[in-house]
């Protein structure tokens, strides 16, 4: 090994950040699974009847489907009745404003980088802090509530919206999607609700922090974000989870309708603990995302960087229902250690005209595997679709992987689909170019990675885009070769 | 002081040898031109200077600023004022030229203990060194190399170097692929970087650079052995007679 080598491996030893444990007294029922606990989860949610309802059928439904081994991933079988389905942070009574949170959930916020109080937020986010199963505060929400805006936890939307929820929820992602979306379907504790009325441009960023702190829990979310005719609105996911030896099951569910000419961006930046370096713990995060264009010229963007979890798994899609209706996916998947990845997207054209755009970074580091898997399907309704995607991976070291899995159907002649892959690995030239100039190993790997990944975070918001560079050097500390 | 003392130096690439006992001293304000037939080790000779990782140094001392150049690492070589200009400049995808070189600046500026430059200074002292080697702006804002053609690439070694300010730089072949205009561009942006507080080596095969480059020094480099030394006179005989006879005539003194 050159001493290239050696000094990028030590650089790919840094710490995860975000591991502390908060000391927050919690009520989390008993760990298993059960018609009973259902019950239990809805009944302390003061939950209407259609939603235990519904939550049941997609137990009863979630009990015919086995785990499903497809993926490129190895894991060992999950014992769902180990895991804790409720978990919430004790408070006496349900805060009315900030004032009243938990100073010590407060605290935990800020340590992460995320204050609870508006005057000390960027003035364009606004920001809901789920805690465990449970959200804890939502900023800014009389403003937007003033221009018509709903941005709440999904248990108030339940509680205040419930016919926006009858309406929407499962419209996306029906129960029976998936065996982890009926897992979510049924056990799911709290989430965002967003809701964009007519013609209203949302003014600030919205965002969601998921933290998981309770030990042998699950966390079960789910997002459902509306955009009516006209809206438009970018939202924001963060998550972080404490170090623990075990692994921890991440199963979210996230809807998107977005209906004629309206917009939806969403960025993800994925940093849940991703165990150590042996592979020891780690979060689980078996995801089910999808927006539906359901008006003409509407549009669905994902953006995710996806650098934390033991093994991310999940394909953030869109189906492009309305003519001209545009879908975009931009990804940056990281692997170091013993991670794994297997991630994509999958873009259904159905109207006329509809186009679609896939850009993966996939960086692999460590004994990391990292795959990208995405589905291009072009109806045969669907004439002169467009898509264009393109999957570069870029390898630190020689026991790391990339891996691409593209799968094209189309059933029409007018469309075009075109698909670029490139696999490189970061070279020892480009290293001793920057080192030439006066950089260090360090910086180089980082500015070359992040050259890399630019077409991704430049779709990010730009404060995100920096948290996501930073982020990014962590994630490799200790890589490449 | 010499800037640059170069004793014995023997090194090999996978057990080859290549270098076979260079002597060479540069002073400051002195531009040495190292020119030889392909293969003779003037290409090795720079990539051992500026501390590449492929050649094995077997025998001879480096002294750079006083200092034993092999106790230092490639980017303290750089951070020490030892510049390369890339006989094959690397592409870095991405990477914005002025965001690569302003890091680039600062780290050297720290390790000299000086105070990093801000965006608005750095923009300051790159638009004059552009203006300086008559570069335009458009350098600035593509990623480093991506997509430059030769002649592009040489000249942007050439506008690094100009922000850097190095003390002794080594053109490793910085003419080849160049037509007429970008050599001259090239020559012009060295000779206005030329002071007596710094000094060059010019690695070339051809004499045609030194028509616009003059050097102090010219030494000829035939099988890892600098076997002939002289004036600006000496490259023009070069040009007209070959490389065969300085062989010949090693290999009667031999």
């Amino acid at each position: 090994m050159n001493a290239d080598q050696n000094q990028i491996e030590n650089l790919a030893t840094q710490e995860y950040k975000y591991g502390f444990v908060s000391d927050i007294e919690s009520d989390t029922v008993a760990p298993g699974l059960s018609e009973e606990v259902i019950r239990m989860i809805s009944l302390k949610k003061e939950e209407p009847e259609w939603l235990l309802q519904w939550r049941l059928k997609a137990y009863r439904h979630w009990k015919t489907m086995t785990e499903p081994h497809w993926p490129n991933v190895k894991f060992a079988p999950i014992d769902y009745q180990a895991i804790a389905y409720y978990s919430a942070p004790k408070q006496k009574i349900r805060p009315k404003n900030l004032n009243e949170v938990d100073p010590e959930l407060v605290k935990t916020y800020e340590k992460l980088g995320i204050p609870l109080k508006e005057q000390e937020w960027l003035a364009g986010v606004a920001v809901d802090a789920v805690f465990d199963s449970v959200s804890v505060a939502t900023t800014f929400k009389e403003k937007l509530k003033d221009l018509g805006i709903i941005f709440c936890s999904f248990s108030e939307a339940v509680r205040e919206h419930p016919d926006l929820i009858k309406q929407y929820l499962g419209s996306v992602v029906p129960q029976n999607d998936n065996f982890f979306a009926a897992l979510n379907s049924a056990v799911f504790t709290d989430g965002s609700f967003c809701f964009i009325p007519k013609g209203v441009h949302c003014p600030m960023e919205l965002s969601t922090y998921f933290r998981i702190n309770a030990a042998d829990t699950g966390q079960f979310e789910r997002t459902l974000i509306v955009a009516e005719e006209g809206a438009y609105v970018s939202y924001l996911e963060g998550c972080t989870a404490p170090m623990r030896d075990t692994n921890q099951l991440h199963a979210a569910v996230v809807e998107i309708v977005s209906h004629a000419n309206a917009q939806v961006k969403y960025s993800t930046v994925q940093n849940w603990y991703p165990g150590d370096k042996e592979g020891r713990g780690g979060i689980f995060n078996f995801v089910t995302k999808r927006g539906k264009c359901t008006g003409d010229s509407s549009k669905i963007s994902w953006t995710q960087v996806e650098t934390g979890s033991a093994i991310t798994w999940k394909y953030p899609s869109v189906l492009l229902v309305g003519d001209n209706s545009v879908g975009e996916f931009y990804s940056v998947a990281v692997v170091n250690n013993y991670q794994q990845a297997d991630t994509g997207t999958k873009m259904i054209h159905i109207g006329k005209n509809t186009h679609s755009t896939i850009v993966s970074k996939g960086i692999s580091a460590g004994r990391g595997q990292n795959s990208y898997r995405g589905l291009v399907e072009v109806k045969k309704g669907a004439v002169h679709a467009r898509n264009f995607s393109q999957c570069d991976s870029l390898l630190l070291g020689d026991k790391c992987g990339a891996h691409t899995f593209p799968y094209i159907e189309v059933k029409n002649t007018s469309s075009k689909v075109e698909h670029e892959a490139s696999t490189s690995k970061i070279g020892e030239d480009q290293i001793f170019y920057c080192k030439q100039r006066g950089l260090s190993a360090e910086d180089a790997v980082n500015m070359i990675v992040n050259g890399f990944c630019k077409e991704v975070f430049r779709e990010l918001p730009m404060e995100f885009a920096v948290e996501a560079q930073k982020l990014l050097g962590v994630s490799l500390e200790g890589s490449v070769g | 002081m010499s800037l640059l003392e170069i004793k014995n130096l023997r090194a090999e690439v996978n057990g080859n040898e290549i270098l076979r006992g260079i002597n060479l001293t540069v002073n400051l304000g002195e531009i040495h031109a190292i020119m030889g037939p392909n293969g003779s080790g003037k290409s090795t000779l720079a990539g051992v200077l500026a501390g590449r990782d492929a050649y094995t140094v077997t025998e001879g001392d480096v002294l750079y600023r006083g200092k034993d150049l092999f106790s230092l690492n490639p980017e303290e070589r750089a951070r020490e004022g030892l510049f390369l200009a890339f006989q094959y400049p690397v592409e870095i995808p991405g990477v914005n030229n002025s965001y690569f070189l302003k890091a680039a600046l600062n780290a050297v500026r720290k390790y000299r203990g000086l105070e990093e430059l801000d965006a608005m200074d750095f923009l300051k002292l790159i638009k004059s060194k552009l203006k300086l080697i008559e570069m335009d702006e458009s350098f600035l804002n593509r990623p480093v190399n991506e997509g430059f053609s030769g002649g592009e690439k040489k000249r942007n070694e050439i506008f690094h170097m100009a922000v850097l300010d190095p003390v002794l730089s080594i053109l490793d072949e910085t003419d080849s692929g160049l037509d007429i205009d970008a050599l001259r561009i090239v020559a012009d942006g060295v000779n206005k970087l030329r002071s007596k507080e710094n000094a060059s080596i010019i690695v070339t095969h051809y004499q045609r650079l030194l028509n616009y480059i003059i050097p102090d020094v010219v030494h000829v480099l035939v099988d890892g052995r600098i076997v002939k030394s002289g004036t600006k006179d000496l490259a023009v005989e070069l040009e007209s007679r070959g490389y065969d006879w300085v062989k010949e005539e090693t290999a009667q003194a031999v």
